[in-house]
């Protein structure tokens, strides 16, 4: 099993931050590397068990299905379905906590999954980079420009 | 209903660092400016789950606090109130540190639950959170700039001012092998650390047995001549290499490797052999304490198992790790005889803890233990060759001899059947492989310095040489005059 680990701290209110990020159906809106994205059988984006059906800016079709969401604990809990990139068990999840000391949030994006043995580093180093910290160097660029 | 105070901030410093303070149950009065004075109660160590700490405020306030639980893998110690002159009832806290891991900067999570006597919840709740919480945060900022010159490490610093260049480094060289004046003084550089390494600029260099036999050249595996001799150091660290978290630059360190070289002024040691020192323990003292002292914890508590009731045999009872053993076994509740070379030694050993001392200046002991204790159960022995049948004729039946050293010469194989006949175990053990797995050389360490403090171990006698007269050291050192450590002071 693979874990792949990632944080980071938003300068911005965690409320705000998750605002921006808990639709399940809205990578496009905040993610750099997404194309586009609909739940399928028109069920609401945030109904614990609906799937998202989007693709990446490279032409990718990935399927994931929301596991688990709370708005209390801001955080959100998915698994893959199906991918191109050659994993298996993945899931993942997205976390932010407030930092008290100021209007600041920390922000973990996590993942499990197994892959072949030699491709446990490129993948690795593609979700952890290429998914998880261009998501938050994208949120942090726009808090930034929100806030000053 | 229960009262929640939840705070929560960013500390510019890699998490190994900050957790090297907040693990320590008993660190808060160093750091933390409500606390007054701090100690652990009994005699356990301030990382040992269940333990106390019995501690006043500055407001005059007495708090006791139990260490409920303590993860290493998770950066995470959750402790309750025992008891307390303030109302906080049924008060139990999680402190959780979490890496940034864009920024190596650690994310702190501060939480807790208690009552309180009716109508003073906010008053409460609000000290929790300002007083304790939040000054806490304030103060461990400054206690890391302050603990580290100023100089705590930035996101991707990769290290301190010297980080490019080479220092110059004066050392001890044993040019071929023989006795102490085959040690000369050199000069040479040090180039920046490697991945994984700290440049220390050392202040003391411990001096131990060890370094004899390999300037002597008995063991040429460890030390092809000419060579550095020298296996321990203390010292402050000048700059960190690519990937080392746990240390930065200032940082107050001692190290004790399994492969010579600290007869120097400055060295680049692996990370992984260096453990940072409390306030309370200097450099001179860890020199002198940190390989005896980390010897004497492994010999009693691991490999003799020493505890109430055990009759305990130590020679060289005067020497340095004599001294710790005689101290730190007699509070394990031991018996313990120890053999010397002088009427003076006994005297010291005597005020270490030895209960019987056998003066003796040719290794004519085994009637005296007998006649003492009837045997004993574990012989700590650096004597060698000399002793050995005066060895085997002290030993109890089911006897342990430990042969650490050989002072008097080379130990000849042992005959099993000398063995058998008291079903006696013979063991040749290497305090390296005692502190081989991550993590174990700061534990016993950590249990060396939280002996000094709690006076269970008195503060080491030194004898100081400058490193230039390192061959005056050994030449003390094989004299058999010497008493406790020597140091050699760069």
């Amino acid at each position: 099993m693979i874990r792949v680990y990632v944080s980071s701290v938003i300068d911005a209110p965690a409320d705000a931050v998750w605002a921006r990020i808990r639709d399940f159906n809205g990578m496009p809106q905040w993610h750099p590397g997404i194309a586009d994205s609909r739940i399928e059988n028109g069920e609401p984006s945030d109904k614990v068990g609906c799937v998202r059906h989007f693709h990446t800016r490279d032409g990718g079709a990935i399927r994931e299905r929301l596991l688990a969401l709370s708005d209390y604990e801001y955080s959100c809990t998915y698994s893959i379905l199906e991918s191109p990139m050659g994993v298996e068990n993945y899931t993942s999840t997205l976390k932010l906590t407030p930092v008290t000391d100021g209007a600041r949030a920390f922000i973990e994006w996590s993942a499990e999954f197994d892959c072949d043995e030699r491709r446990e580093r490129e993948l690795s180093d593609r979700v952890g980079n290429g998914v998880f910290q261009a998501g938050f160097d994208a949120l942090k660029r726009h808090f930034m420009g929100v806030s000053r | 209903m229960l009262q929640k105070v939840v705070r929560s901030t960013i500390i510019d410093a890699p998490i190994e660092r900050v957790w090297a303070v907040l693990r320590d149950f008993n660190s808060h009065d160093r750091w933390h400016d409500v606390v007054d004075k701090s100690r652990i109660e009994g005699a356990e160590s301030s990382s040992q789950v269940g333990c106390v700490r019995n501690f006043t405020l500055n407001d005059g306030n007495h708090i006791r606090e139990q260490l409920l639980a303590l993860s290493d893998s998770e950066y995470k110690s959750t402790y309750c109130i025992v008891q307390a002159t303030v109302p906080l009832q049924r008060y139990v806290a999680t402190v959780t540190l979490k890496p940034v891991t864009d920024g190596n900067r650690t994310f702190w999570h501060w939480e807790s639950s208690f009552a309180t006597p009716p109508g003073r919840e906010s008053e409460l709740r609000d000290m929790v959170a300002t007083e304790v919480y939040e000054a806490g945060f304030e103060n461990l900022r400054r206690h890391l700039r302050a603990d580290g010159d100023s100089r705590v490490v930035r996101p991707g610093a990769a290290g301190g001012p010297a980080a490019s260049r080479n220092l110059p480094s004066r050392l001890v060289r044993a040019s071929r092998a023989g006795g102490p004046e085959v040690l000369e003084i050199a000069r040479g550089e040090v180039p920046p650390p490697g991945p994984g390494e700290v440049r220390i600029q050392q202040r003391a260099v411990g001096v131990n047995f060890i370094d004899v036999y390999l300037r002597r050249g008995w063991l040429p595996g460890l030390m092809p001549l000419p060579g550095t001799p020298g296996m321990e150091a203390a010292g402050v660290v000048v700059d960190v290499g690519a990937g080392v978290q746990a240390f930065s630059v200032g940082d107050r360190v001692a190290y004790m490797s399994s492969y010579p070289g600290s007869y120097c002024s400055v060295r680049n040691v692996p990370a992984q052999h260096v453990v940072r020192l409390p306030a309370s323990v200097d450099e001179e003292v860890a020199a002198a304490l940190l390989l005896k002292g980390v010897t004497a914890d492994y010999l009693l508590r691991d490999l003799g198992r020493v505890g109430p009731g055990t009759r305990l045999l130590v020679h060289a009872a005067a020497g340095g790790v004599g001294l710790l053993l005689c101290a730190w076994s007699r509070r394990l509740g031991a018996t313990v005889l120890g053999t010397v070379s002088s009427e003076a030694k006994a005297r010291t050993a005597r005020e270490h803890g030895c209960q019987q001392v056998i003066v003796t200046r040719d290794y004519r002991f085994a009637d005296a233990v007998r006649r003492e204790c009837g045997g004993a159960d574990l012989i700590i022995d650096g004597l060698g060759e000399a002793a050995r049948e005066e060895n085997l004729a002290a030993l109890a039946p089911c006897g342990h001899w430990v042969s650490l050293g050989q002072a008097s010469g080379p130990l000849q194989p042992i005959d099993p059947e000398a063995l058998v006949r008291k079903s006696a175990t013979f063991s040749r053990p290497v305090v390296f492989d005692y502190v081989a797995r991550p993590g174990l050389l700061a534990e016993r360490a950590q249990r060396v310095w939280d002996a000094l403090e709690q006076r269970v171990l008195r503060p080491p006698l030194i004898e100081r040489f400058p490193l230039d007269a390192a061959a005056r050291a050994h030449e003390r050192l094989e004299s058999r005059a010497s008493m406790g450590a020597l140091v050699l002071i760069p």
